[in-house]
């Protein structure tokens, strides 16, 4: 480096190149945050001249700053039901039981009819049925069936989330390589250790992919249990501002929806790259 | 050793066909009278054109396909099923992806029941054998072609198969890499007392590895001839091939192969017109 200035005139240069390298990333970045923020603020903002001067009726869409300030309300004094906590605590609480048992049982059902054709064959018809029905209406009979409390919101929870598993396992172990089953019944393995040492984790990049979608399903499941009949929580809120005509309450409840769906999607992302470590990483995950 | 001699041969095929009757009803002969031995400790190489049922003979003797009629024998036993003295090399890259390269070799004599931390001993030797020491808790995404070829040798022989059937093995690696694993399959099998079925496509690798030499022909697949390769070992393949007893005994194999691709190629210019 002392002695041979080519060289070091050489390295100066590749130095410079690669900042230039590494800052061109970086300013695109910049770039996108700024994108962002200015569609959001064109869009609020939009929407609060709106309301203002009247182009849109706010007793119907309300704006921006009445939104804020019923979310405001809510945090500080609570709602008409109660701490906004609370009513958080009671829809999340009736998501994640949902969640957890329709997940638990699409799981199970999709290994088992994934890896018995029998019962597949048989199944599947009955499936497709039960598939085809919109499974929100279901609601109505649990509500019947199960009363106002937790039981009905987790049971509408629970058959939303039920199919969307069961079918991306099924899928997953039906397209779990045949080579890897092959291998591994040579080298020993059981019936039930190829179960476990083969086709779930073959099958585990379908199923967490589909527990992303089904935990947003899970939400959906709870939430319009509780518009159709309950003594707390964000969908009650929700009814309940409607009744009230109060379009702002409406927003602020979905404001407090999707903070509460954004945290579990970043959870779920978390564990599934935590359970598939394994996995190369892909170009989109390069790049980024 | 001695009484080995008087054991039976490791593989036998005797007289065998089998019909495979596709979904649509046709029914397709892929081996007809094929007759083959194995003798214990032998390296045997299968050759013939592509699709004329070469792997077929691999998968009658795993059980997994059924002669129609005919005998198949392992260890002078009828085949039942799973033998747990098999070890299988598939073409195809069958290591598990979401193990490290450790609990990919260890995972045979998990499966069979050793406990975790006898099977990770035993593993890291295998490890050290075939030169992957440091990699133990690499993905096999994160390794060359080669170097997983080298966990696949070191997950089939950690459980000492007794009889080794490797279906191409090398025939997705590039030249030199190929030349390389060969030499190291030689030395392995050399320390093992496996007997071994080799399925390949390539001429130069089956006698470059065999003791014996079947040419198929195009299928119905039977044993067009089976040559003895007298080649001293230990055998060093990148340089054996230029010796000219190689050159002449690939020459007059070359030969009675050349017919049946020709056979072949034939074939399917006639089904693509």
């Amino acid at each position: 480096m002392t002695i041979d200035t080519p060289i070091s005139a050489n390295g100066a240069v590749h130095d410079a190149a690669e900042r230039a390298a590494a800052a061109a990333p970086r300013k695109r970045r910049q770039l996108i945050l700024a994108l962002r923020l200015a569609i959001l603020v064109v869009i609020v903002g939009g929407w609060e001249l709106a309301s203002r001067t009247h182009v849109i009726d706010p007793f119907f869409f309300a704006m921006p700053s009445t939104i804020v300030q019923q979310l405001w309300t809510w945090i500080i004094e609570g709602t008409s039901q109660g701490p906004l906590w609370g009513e958080v605590l009671v829809t999340l609480e009736e998501t994640v039981l949902g969640f957890l048992i329709g997940a638990v049982l699409g799981i199970v059902c999709g290994i088992v009819l994934g890896r018995d054709k029998l019962l597949a064959d048989v199944f599947s018809i009955y499936i497709k049925v039960a598939n085809s029905i919109p499974r929100i209406v279901l609601g109505s009979i649990f509500v019947i069936a199960l009363g106002l409390g937790m039981q009905s919101k987790v049971a509408l929870a629970v058959v939303m989330v039920f199919f969307v598993v069961f079918a991306n396992a099924f899928q997953g172990v039906r397209e779990a390589d045949r080579s890897l089953i092959a291998n591994a019944r040579i080298l020993g393995a059981s019936p039930l250790q190829i179960t476990t040492a083969v086709i779930v984790p073959a099958a585990m990049s379908w199923i967490l992919a589909s527990l992303h979608v089904s935990f947003g399903f899970a939400l959906v499941g709870a939430v319009v249990g509780e518009f159709l009949g309950s003594r707390h929580g964000i969908g009650l809120l929700i009814s309940t501002e409607q009744g009230l005509f109060s379009p702002a309450g409406v927003f602020a409840a979905m404001i407090v929806l999707a903070v509460v769906a954004l945290a579990a999607d970043y959870l779920l992302t978390w564990a599934e790259n935590r359970l598939l470590k394994w996995r190369p990483p892909s170009f989109a995950d390069v790049r980024g | 050793m001695s009484a080995l001699v008087t054991e039976s041969p490791a593989i036998e095929l005797i007289d065998v066909s089998l019909r495979f009757i596709s979904p649509t009803g046709a029914s397709l002969t892929a081996l007809r009278n094929f007759t083959m031995t194995v003798r214990r400790g032998e390296f045997v190489a299968i050759v013939g054109p592509t699709g004329c049922g070469k792997s077929t003979t691999l998968n009658l003797i795993t059980g997994i396909n059924k002669a129609n009629s005919g005998q198949v024998k392992v260890m002078g036993k009828p085949v039942t099923g799973s033998d747990p003295g098999i070890g299988f090399v598939f073409q195809t890259d069958a290591l598990f992806p979401w193990r490290s390269v450790l609990r990919n070799v260890a995972a045979g004599p998990l499966f069979r029941g050793l406990p975790k931390e006898a099977a990770y001993t035993k593993a890291r030797e295998w490890i050290k054998r075939v030169g992957l020491v440091g990699f133990e808790n690499h993905y096999p995404h994160q390794l060359s072609g080669g170097m997983r070829k080298r966990v696949t040798l070191a997950q089939t022989f950690i459980n000492n198969p007794q009889i080794l059937l490797m279906d191409e093995p090398f025939s997705a690696l590039d030249v030199q890499t190929r030349i390389v694993m060969q030499d190291e399959l030689l030395d392995m099998w050399s320390s093992s007392n496996a007997s071994v079925v080799f399925v390949t496509h390539d001429l130069e690798e089956a006698i470059a590895l065999a003791d014996r030499v079947y040419v198929l022909t195009a299928g119905p697949a039977t044993v067009k001839a089976a040559y003895d390769i007298p080649l001293p070992r230990p055998r060093v393949t990148s340089e054996i091939r230029y010796q000219p007893e190689f050159i002449e005994i690939s020459r007059q194999i070359w030969e009675d192969l050349r017919e049946e691709v020709q056979i072949s190629y034939a074939r399917t210019q006639l089904a693509t017109a």
